[in-house]
C-alpha cells in the first residue's frame, strides 16, 4: 500500500543508569514510546521497530547525571501519507454527510459528502446505511468493506486523514478490483492528459515499494 | 440569500441544514448574522419551553451534518457553546443530540477530538448546583450511559483516541480537597471505564489513579486523630472490649475513648469520610471484577501500584484494605500472590526501610487473615523465618537495633504471627512438626537479643502463649523475667518507629468495616479460645469463626452507620508506657534475667 515505506536508522539510546542491568528492556520501551506518534527526523509516523545492538560497549555521557550511551541499528516500518495517495481502510460508520474508515486499525480517516462522487447515493437498506453507485448497480460501500481513496491531507498530530473519492478509480475496492476495465473505461471519456497523469502516479507509487531497502537515515535520537 | 430569523420561520430539516452550512460558510467570509443566532440558541439552557427544546435539538443536528464546514479558528464562539454545554443540564433529546453532534466533530477532524473527549470528561461530574437540586438517580444513568457510549463509539471511529482519553481522565482527576459527592462520581465512571469495552487500553491507568487518590486522601489523615492520647492500652489489649474486671489500669473516665468514641471522632473528618465512601466503590468494583473472572488481572494491576504508592508511604492507614479485600475474594490466586509478593520484598528487596515495611505487612496480613489456610500461613512464616536464621548464623555481633533492624523487624514479626496463629498451628501434626523444624528458639535466643529490642507487648504475649500451649521447642521465659520497654526497643525502628506499624489492625472507617469484618480475625477470637476451659481443636477453630469472637448483645439493629460494635479498634502504637511510672523509666527497673540464660 502507498505510504509505507522501511527505512533503517542509526540511533543513539541514552539511559538512566538505573536501567543499567536491564538495559535492553529500557531500550525497548524508549523505542515503544516512538510508535504511533508523528516524528520528524524520520519523516512519519513509527508503526514497528526492529532494533540490533551493535555492542556491548556503551559510552558514558556526563552531565547531570552520568547517562549511558547505547548506539544501534533499528530498521524502523514508517507511515507518511501524502496528498493524492491512494490508501485503502475498512469501513466503519457511514452518515448522510461522511464516511468513516480505519486505515492499518489506527489511523481514521473521514470523507465529507463534498469529498464524494456525486455517482454515491446515500441509502438506508433494512436499517444499514450504504452508498450506492448510480452507475453500476453491484458498486456499494458498506460497513466492514474495504474502501478506497485519495489523501487529501494529514493531520500528523492525531494522525487523522481527510480522503476524498472524487476520483473514478476510488470506491469499494473489491468492486474496483474485480472490474478494473468498468472504472478505467469511464475514465478514458476525461481528457488524454488526465490519464497519463494516471499512469504516471501509478508508476511512481510502485516505485516507492522498489526501494524499500535503499534509504538509509542517520540520525542521532536523543532521549 | 437574506438571513432568516431563527425563532419567526419553520423550516423543513433539509432546508435547515442548507442554512447552517450557508451560515459557517459565510461566517469564514465575514457575515456572521445567521451564525451569532445559531451560537444564541446553544447557549440556551434556563427553563426551555417545547419549542425551545425541538429549536436546540434540531440546530444540533443540523450542525452534526456540517461538521466538515466547521472550521476551529472561525468558528470558536460556537465551538465553545457547544462544549460549554453540560447534558446534566437537559431533558434527553437534547442529550442525544449533543452527543450525537459530539461524536460527529469528533470523527470529522483530528483538531475537534481533544476538545469533544474533554467535554465528554467534564461530564463524568455535574454542576455544582445539581447536587443542591436532589434531582433522581434515573438523571444520572440518563447522562452517564451516554457519556460512555459515546466514547466508546468515537473510538470505534478514531481508533487512537483511548490514548487522549487516558491522560485526560488522569490530569482531570479531582483534587482531594473538592467535596465528597464529586470525587465519588469522577471515580464511579473511572471505574466504569476500566470495566468497560476500552478497559484494555484505559484500565491500568484508572486504577492506579484511584490507589494514587486513596493514599493521598489516607495521608491527609493524621494519625494524632486516631491515637488518643489517654489510652494506656498495650497492643493486645487495645482491641479487646472493656471486659468486667481487670483491664489494665483502666479508669472508668477512659470507658468514653473506647468503642464508638473514637469511631465516631475519628469519622467526622472530611478526608475519612471520602476515603471510606471510595473504598466502598472499590470494593463493589473488585466484587464485579471477580463475578466476571477478571479478578486476578486486576489484582496485578493493583499489586504493580501497592509496591509504588502504599509499601512506601509512611504508615498507610487503610488504603491497604483494598489489597485486603482483594484478596479475601479468590484467597487461591491473590491471596497468595500478595503474601509472595510481600515476602519476596522482605527476602530480596534493596532498600532497609521497605524490607521492614514489607515484613509487618506480612505479618499483620497473616496474622489478620481468615480467609488464609493455616498451612499457607506456616510457609510463609518459614521464609521469614529462614532468612532469619541465615542472617544471625554467622554473626556473632551484640544487640544493635539500628544496624540489624530488618532482622529484629523478622523477629517481631514471626513473633506477632504467631501470637495469633499458635494455637491453629500446633493443632495440626504437620504444621507442629513443621514449627519445630524452623528453629525459631535459636534465633531469638541469639547474641543479638531480639526478644530485647522488639516491642514488649508482643514478646509478653508471646513467651505467655507459648507457656500455655507448653510448647518445647520454642523460648521460655523465666519466672521473674518482665519484658519491660527498654532503651533497645525504643531505638527499634527508628524515630519513625518503623517497629510499631501493624497495617491491618482492625479499619476504623465505618463502611468498609462492613465489607472486612467477615474475613477478619480479631485478636478477641484468639483470646477465647484460650480463655475457654477444655479447649479442643474443633473448639479453636470455632472461636475464629465466630464472626465477632464473643458474645456481646447484638448491635447491628442499632445505627449501623454511626456504631461499629466493638473490635474495630486500632491496636497500633503503643503507649508510651514510660509515664505509668510517672517519667521516663530507666532501662532495668528490676534486675531480671537476661535473655542468654534461655
Amino acid at each position: 500500500m502507498a505510504g509505507l515505506e522501511e527505512c533503517e536508522a542509526n540511533l543513539v539510546v541514552f539511559l538512566h543508569p538505573s536501567k543499567a542491568n536491564c538495559a535492553s528492556d529500557a531500550i525497548l520501551s524508549e523505542l515503544s514510546s516512538l510508535l504511533f506518534t508523528y516524528n520528524e527526523t524520520f519523516g512519519g509516523v513509527v508503526l514497528a521497530y526492529d532494533p540490533s545492538i551493535r555492542s556491548n560497549l556503551a559510552k558514558i555521557v556526563p552531565g547531570t547525571f552520568p547517562c549511558f550511551g547505547v548506539q544501534l541499528k533499528a530498521k524502523l516500518l514508517l507511515f507518511n501519507p501524502k496528498p493524492d495517495m491512494v490508501l485503502e481502510g475498512e469501513v466503519v460508520k457511514l452518515t448522510p454527510n461522511s464516511i468513516h474508515a480505519v486505515v492499518l486499525g489506527f489511523s481514521s480517516a473521514v470523507i465529507a459528502d463534498d469529498d464524494i462522487r456525486d455517482e454515491f447515493k446515500h441509502k438506508v437498506k433494512g436499517g444499514e446505511e450504504v452508498y450506492v453507485s448510480r452507475t453500476h448497480r453491484k458498486h456499494k460501500i458498506k460497513v466492514g468493506a474495504i474502501l478506497r481513496f485519495t489523501v487529501k491531507s494529514f493531520d500528523e498530530e492525531i494522525l487523522h486523514i481527510s480522503g476524498s473519492l472524487l476520483a473514478p478509480h476510488t470506491g469499494g475496492a473489491r468492486w474496483l478490483d474485480k472490474n478494473t476495465d468498468e472504472w478505467s473505461r469511464a475514465d478514458s471519456t476525461a481528457t488524454k492528459r488526465n490519464t497519463d497523469k494516471l499512469l504516471i502516479n501509478g508508476d511512481t507509487s510502485m516505485k516507492n515499494d522498489e526501494q524499500i531497502e535503499k534509504p538509509k537515515k542517520r540520525r542521532r535520537q536523543q532521549s | 440569500m437574506g438571513v432568516p430569523d431563527m425563532d419567526e420561520l419553520s423550516f423543513t430539516d433539509s432546508q435547515l441544514h442548507y442554512y447552517v452550512k450557508d451560515a459557517l460558510k459565510s461566517a469564514i467570509q465575514g457575515d456572521c448574522d445567521f451564525y451569532n443566532q445559531l451560537v444564541a440558541v446553544m447557549h440556551r439552557k434556563e427553563r426551555l419551553s417545547a419549542a425551545d427544546v425541538a429549536l436546540l435539538v434540531t440546530c444540533l443536528k443540523a450542525l452534526t451534518g456540517a461538521v466538515s464546514c466547521i472550521d476551529i479558528s472561525h468558528h470558536k464562539s460556537l465551538l465553545a457553546a457547544i462544549l460549554r454545554m453540560s447534558l446534566w443540564d437537559y431533558g434527553t433529546d437534547v442529550m442525544d443530540a449533543l452527543t450525537d453532534a459530539l461524536e460527529s466533530l469528533a470523527s470529522s477532524n483530528g483538531e475537534h477530538v481533544n476538545l469533544c473527549l474533554e467535554m465528554l470528561v467534564s461530564n463524568f461530574v455535574p454542576p455544582s448546583a445539581y447536587f443542591e437540586k436532589h434531582r433522581g438517580p434515573s438523571k444520572k444513568s440518563e447522562v452517564l450511559d451516554r457519556v460512555h457510549s459515546t466514547l466508546i463509539d468515537i473510538a470505534n471511529v478514531v481508533p487512537l483516541s483511548p490514548m487522549i482519553l487516558e491522560k485526560l481522565v488522569r490530569d482531570k482527576m479531582p483534587h482531594v480537597y473538592v467535596k465528597e459527592q464529586p470525587i465519588v462520581m469522577y471515580v464511579e465512571s473511572m471505574l466504569r471505564l476500566e470495566s468497560g469495552a476500552m478497559g484494555e487500553l484505559v484500565g491500568s491507568m484508572a486504577l492506579i489513579v484511584l490507589m494514587d487518590k486513596l493514599i493521598e486522601l489516607d495521608v491527609e489523615i493524621a494519625w494524632k486523630d486516631i491515637l488518643e492520647d489517654d489510652f494506656q492500652k498495650d497492643v493486645f489489649d487495645f482491641e479487646l472490649e472493656d471486659l468486667a474486671g481487670p483491664a489494665d489500669n483502666f479508669n472508668q473516665e477512659n470507658k468514653d475513648y473506647t468503642r464508638e468514641a473514637s469511631m465516631q471522632r475519628f469519622c467526622t473528618g472530611n478526608h475519612a469520610e471520602k476515603l471510606d465512601s471510595l473504598m466502598v466503590l472499590t470494593f463493589e468494583h473488585l466484587q464485579c471484577c471477580y463475578e466476571t473472572g477478571r479478578l486476578v488481572q486486576v489484582f496485578e494491576i493493583l499489586l504493580q501500584s501497592f509496591r509504588i504508592t502504599v509499601l512506601t508511604a509512611y504508615k498507610s492507614k487503610f488504603a491497604q484494605f483494598v489489597m485486603f479485600y482483594a484478596c479475601s475474594l479468590d484467597p487461591e490466586n491473590c491471596g497468595k500472590l500478595f503474601a509472595d509478593a510481600l515476602a519476596d520484598i522482605f527476602v530480596n528487596g534493596v532498600h532497609p526501610e521497605w524490607r521492614m515495611s514489607a515484613v509487618a505487612y506480612l505479618a499483620s496480613y497473616l496474622a489478620r487473615a481468615k480467609f488464609l489456610p493455616i498451612p499457607l500461613i506456616a510457609t510463609m512464616l518459614e521464609r521469614v523465618v529462614d532468612w532469619c536464621s541465615k542472617y544471625c548464623k554467622n554473626r556473632g555481633s551484640d544487640i544493635n537495633p539500628k544496624a540489624h533492624k530488618v532482622f529484629y523487624a523478622g523477629c517481631q514479626a514471626t513473633m506477632y504471627v504467631l501470637c495469633f496463629r499458635m494455637k491453629q498451628m500446633l493443632a495440626l501434626p504437620r504444621l507442629k512438626s513443621q514449627l519445630k523444624l524452623m528453629q525459631i528458639d535459636d534465633i531469638l535466643g541469639h547474641p543479638l537479643k531480639p526478644l530485647q529490642v522488639c516491642l514488649p507487648s508482643i514478646v509478653d504475649e508471646f513467651l505467655r502463649q507459648v507457656k500455655e500451649n507448653r510448647v518445647c521447642f520454642l523460648p521460655e521465659r523465666l519466672a521473674d523475667q518482665d519484658f519491660l520497654e527498654s532503651e533497645h526497643s525504643t531505638v527499634f525502628g527508628g524515630i519513625e518507629k518503623q517497629g510499631m506499624f501493624f497495617p491491618f489492625d482492625p479499619i476504623l472507617l465505618a463502611n468498609c468495616d462492613r465489607y472486612i469484618r467477615p474475613n477478619y480475625v480479631y485478636w478477641s477470637m484468639v483470646r477465647s479460645s484460650y480463655d475457654e476451659e477444655g479447649t479442643s481443636d474443633e473448639d479453636v477453630a470455632d472461636a475464629y469463626d465466630r464472626e465477632d469472637g464473643m458474645s456481646i448483645p447484638d448491635e447491628e439493629e442499632s445505627d449501623a452507620d454511626e456504631f461499629i460494635p466493638g473490635f474495630e479498634k486500632m491496636s497500633i502504637t503503643p503507649r508510651d508506657s514510660s509515664h505509668r511510672f510517672g517519667g521516663r523509666m530507666p532501662s532495668k527497673i528490676r534486675p531480671s534475667m537476661s535473655p542468654e540464660s534461655l
